[in-house]
């Protein structure tokens, strides 16, 4: 189990420093630059210009800006925004545990729902519940993010007036954010209404958000139940006279759980694409509108340091759903 | 530390709890907010979302804007006189003026000249300690209204009152003084912050003289402000002020039908029928001061010629491009400045749309089978919503009278930078929104001589349009300027570096519940004087 933890260790290294390359670069090679932007219409002297990148350190060989960036890198430095002038990390680490609610939220919606849906599909093969819950699933994986949350908004928020627009907590609510988790915070605070506030904030973004990868968990566990359910063992266990729901609770669903929890795994990285695109609708700070505004006006440090962040944690997910997956199945660790 | 943390969050707590309980029976207002602040020290930022966030509601002036005009009053200057020969300008300051407080810091005494000196210098000198006081810091519209060049020395000459010194006359001094990189900062603030180690704190909890005082900001989501009891102009209505950082703008909408926000700025052109309809809702709205405009490249052939300018203005129609465009939010425009503007010359008539006229002229001027490039903008402004759609229905009429048009695009940082370049090609699609209510931030700006290579996209340079400017630039007699404007209006539309496009129009949506909201023809959102209905 080490040898095989350790090899899964061992990858992370070189795809890290590959995400470092490609998180530097990418920014860089888009046209245009931050000082540029800042500049506007109103335009900027060349010689001004030059002062300006000087000043942000922009104008240097491209391979001593990364070297320096590596160097702030092994001592946690991410860098500082030249934007609104604040550590990267600092940056981060107020608005992640935003992006973290809302995706931990969305992924517990998508397999509570995902995975009962996929076995009663699997089980009603061909049936009309089958064909309801397929043909839900593929609506849900191709409905544009976007749109599907402003038409909840319309309809919840506006006409039923069920769920508040927009936001994390209503305004008249207002206390110390301790550990940055709007659920806990509200806990803490103590005053009276703010978690159910809170709970009602965040019903309509875990949903947008959930739909995608709900879809995506319901098909992959229809398909991972059929094909088990098809095995030898489980016509066995059949035969042996085993109560339905035991043949598929105990027999079919663990070994087809496999394909789910990587399933799941890959997408906790569609989560964090989707987040862009959810928080940007339902104005909820975190890291994605983040990256989306930090992309717009080229900052550089906010940019790079960002998408090392989210790699890296899309990484660390994917290694614990590989150490998983070996707990899981066995065989696949010694392979 | 853990102990401590848990405290210290106990404490903050329990105060904003008794914040609350007292906001529970007050009024608050509520704007929903497009964007989030870069910071809190506006002098270090150039965009109005940072402003209206800053130094808006926090700060005050030495001098400021009237609500609702690029007229000047006095601010936290009771009055001011100015040299004969311009060059000095002595402000005589308020007394009494109190500075906010905050967590960290309470004042010992009122505003006074150590104050203007502190706020200029430090974007002034570059030795001065705060010059340098964050990351990246570099006063970019200090330097941009060229301040540097202008201000030989600010001198205290004593507690309440200071003089500026310029190194030549400049009319639009006065008008400078009123934008947001001159908000006036706290000395004893900055001093109390350096002394702690804290600089950066100077743009994180701002400490302002302003009618709001600074409360929190949660980032990417909530700004929180109370009115500031001690104020010098006495008291707001209101009690506390919400920025709900909302940028979306159907959600927004949504926001204000759902009496979530009570302001929201910049609605979609699609909505604007819908909030019309709505009884609750009020919709103000006022000509944006701005301009939107193609500047052909007049040092090269054949647009060198001001006869095929001409023509090819008269081929442009504007009505369609308002249609197609703006969508009912713009009027047409015909002079390079804005009708809100002081000076705009009202009797000048606009070209025209007539294909045959532009037809014969370019015939007139032998011009044939002429091709030519119309470059759009990447992105979206008040003054040009759609460049791409608006370039194309140029295109369609350009077609009719012969002349045939590519329409190209760049990046928006490399659009900026090619579209400056002298041997340019093409016409370019750009605009400009006024910064202090000047014409001559527009005028000298954008089409004088200094210009060229630089913000004056036409590389237009004039010599009788450019004595008018350079005249009225340093006539302090405001009769004089304006006649000195209206004449070069008269210039410029003789010569057409420019096809004058559109002016947008600015809506406002509201609560119907708000009173006393005032729009700003610069473009910034003013909280102070509003009240709520209960």
């Amino acid at each position: 189990m080490f040898r095989f933890l350790f090899s899964r260790i061992g990858l992370l290294i070189p795809t890290f420093l590959g995400v470092t390359i490609i998180s530097f670069g990418f920014i860089r090679l888009l046209p245009g630059d931050p000082v540029l932007l800042m500049a506007g219409e109103r335009g900027i002297s060349d010689e001004r210009y030059a002062e300006l990148m000087d000043q942000f350190g922009f104008s240097r060989p491209i391979w001593e800006q990364y070297f320096d960036y590596l160097v702030g890198l092994l001592s946690g430095d991410l860098g500082t925004s030249i934007v609104t002038k604040k550590p990267v990390l600092t940056e981060f680490l107020t608005l992640f545990p935003a992006t973290v609610e809302l995706g931990l939220c969305a992924i517990i919606i998508a397999v509570a729902l995902g995975i009962p849906a996929g076995i009663i599909a699997a089980v009603r093969r061909g049936s009309f519940t089958d064909q309801t819950i397929m043909g839900t699933a593929l609506v849900g994986y191709s409905m544009p993010i976007f749109w599907w949350g402003l038409l909840l908004i319309i309809l919840f928020s506006g006409i039923l007036q069920w769920t508040p627009v927009s936001g994390r907590i209503s305004l008249m609510y207002f206390f110390p954010q301790t550990t940055g988790f709007m659920l806990i915070d509200s806990l803490l605070s103590g005053q009276p209404g703010a978690f159910k506030s809170a709970v009602s904030h965040l019903i309509l973004p875990s949903i947008v958000l959930a739909t995608i990868p709900l879809a995506v968990i319901a098909r992959q566990t229809r398909s991972a139940m059929l094909e088990v359910l098809g095995e030898d063992y489980v016509r066995t266990a059949r035969a042996k006279g085993l109560s339905s729901s035991r043949v598929i609770g105990l027999h079919a669903l663990r070994n087809a759980l496999i394909p789910v929890i990587t399933t799941i795994g890959l997408q906790v990285g569609v989560l964090l694409a989707g987040a862009i695109l959810t928080e940007t609708i339902f104005s909820w700070p975190g890291i994605g509108k983040w990256m989306v505004d930090s992309i717009a006006r080229r900052d550089y440090p906010v940019v790079q340091g960002g998408l090392l962040m989210i790699a890296a944690i899309v990484m660390i997910v994917n290694l614990i759903v590989d150490v998983l997956y070996g707990l899981v199945n066995p065989r696949i660790r010694h392979t | 530390m853990i102990i401590r943390r848990t405290m210290k969050a106990a404490l903050l707590g329990a105060s904003l709890s008794a914040l609350l309980v007292s906001a529970a029976s007050a009024k608050t207002l509520v704007y929903c907010s497009e964007g989030s602040p870069e910071g809190f020290d506006s002098a270090l930022y150039t965009t109005g979302t940072t402003f209206d966030a800053s130094s808006k509601p926090v700060f005050n002036r030495l001098v400021e804007f009237v609500r609702g005009s690029t007229e000047v009053r006095p601010g936290l200057a009771e009055s001011w006189t100015v040299s004969d020969d311009g060059l000095e300008y002595t402000f005589n300051l308020r007394k009494g003026v109190k500075f906010h407080s905050s967590a960290s810091f309470t004042p010992t005494r009122d505003f006074n000249a150590d104050d203007v000196i502190f706020s200029f210098a430090r974007q002034l000198d570059k030795n001065h300690p705060w010059h340098s006081y964050t990351a990246g810091a570099s006063w970019e519209y200090f330097n941009g209204m060229s301040m540097p060049d202008l201000v030989k020395e600010i001198v205290k000459v004593d507690d309440y009152t200071v003089k500026f010194v310029l190194t030549r006359p400049e009319a639009p001094m006065i008008a400078n003084l009123a934008m947001d990189f001159a908000s006036i900062q706290s000395q004893e603030y900055a001093d109390k912050l350096a002394a702690d180690g804290k600089m950066e704190l100077m743009n994180q909890e701002p400490v302002g003289t302003g009618p709001f005082q600074f409360v929190g900001y949660q980032k990417d989501a909530v700004i929180r402000y109370q009115a500031f009891a001690d104020h010098w102009a006495g008291k707001q209505p209101i009690d506390n002020l919400i920025f709900a950082i909302t940028t979306d703008a159907s959600v927004r909408l949504q926001k204000l039908k759902a009496g979530e926000c009570h302001v929201v700025p910049f609605p979609a052109p699609a909505d604007v029928a819908d909030i019309k309809a709505d009884p609750n809702l009020t919709l103000m709205e006022q000509e944006g001061l701005n301009v939107g405009y193609m500047a052909y490249n007049t040092t090269k052939a054949p647009f060198d010629n001001p006869k095929v300018r001409k023509a090819l203005n008269k081929a442009i129609n504007k009505q369609a491009i308002l249609d197609a465009v703006f969508q009912g939010t713009g009027q047409a425009a015909k002079n390079p400045i804005p009708p809100t503007m002081w000076s705009y010359n009202a009797a000048i008539e606009d070209d025209a749309f007539d294909l045959e006229a532009a037809k014969a002229m370019l015939d007139e001027a032998g011009v044939k089978d002429l091709k030519m490039k119309i470059w759009a903008m990447p992105v979206q402004r008040p003054y040009n919503p759609n460049a791409r759609r608006m370039a194309e229905v140029m295109q369609a009429d350009f077609g009719k009278i012969g002349v045939d048009v590519e329409i190209v695009s760049y990046e928006w940082g490399e659009y900026l930078k090619r579209s400056k370049e002298t041997d340019r090609d093409g016409a370019v699609l750009l605009g400009w929104t006024g910064d202090n209510g000047d014409p001559d931030n527009f005028l000298a700006v954008l089409l004088g001589c200094d210009g060229v290579g630089g913000s004056n996209r036409a590389h237009w340079c004039h010599k009788p349009f450019e004595d008018l400017i350079q005249k009225a630039k340093v006539t302090s007699d405001k009769a004089e300027r304006t006649k000195l404007y209206e004449e070069a209006q008269v210039v410029f539309k003789e010569q057409a570096p420019w096809a004058t496009i559109a002016h947008s129009v600015v809506f406002m949506p509201m609560s119907s519940k708000v009173s006393g909201y005032v729009m700003d023809p610069l473009g910034g959102h003013w909280f102070d004087g509003v009240d709520i209905a209960e």
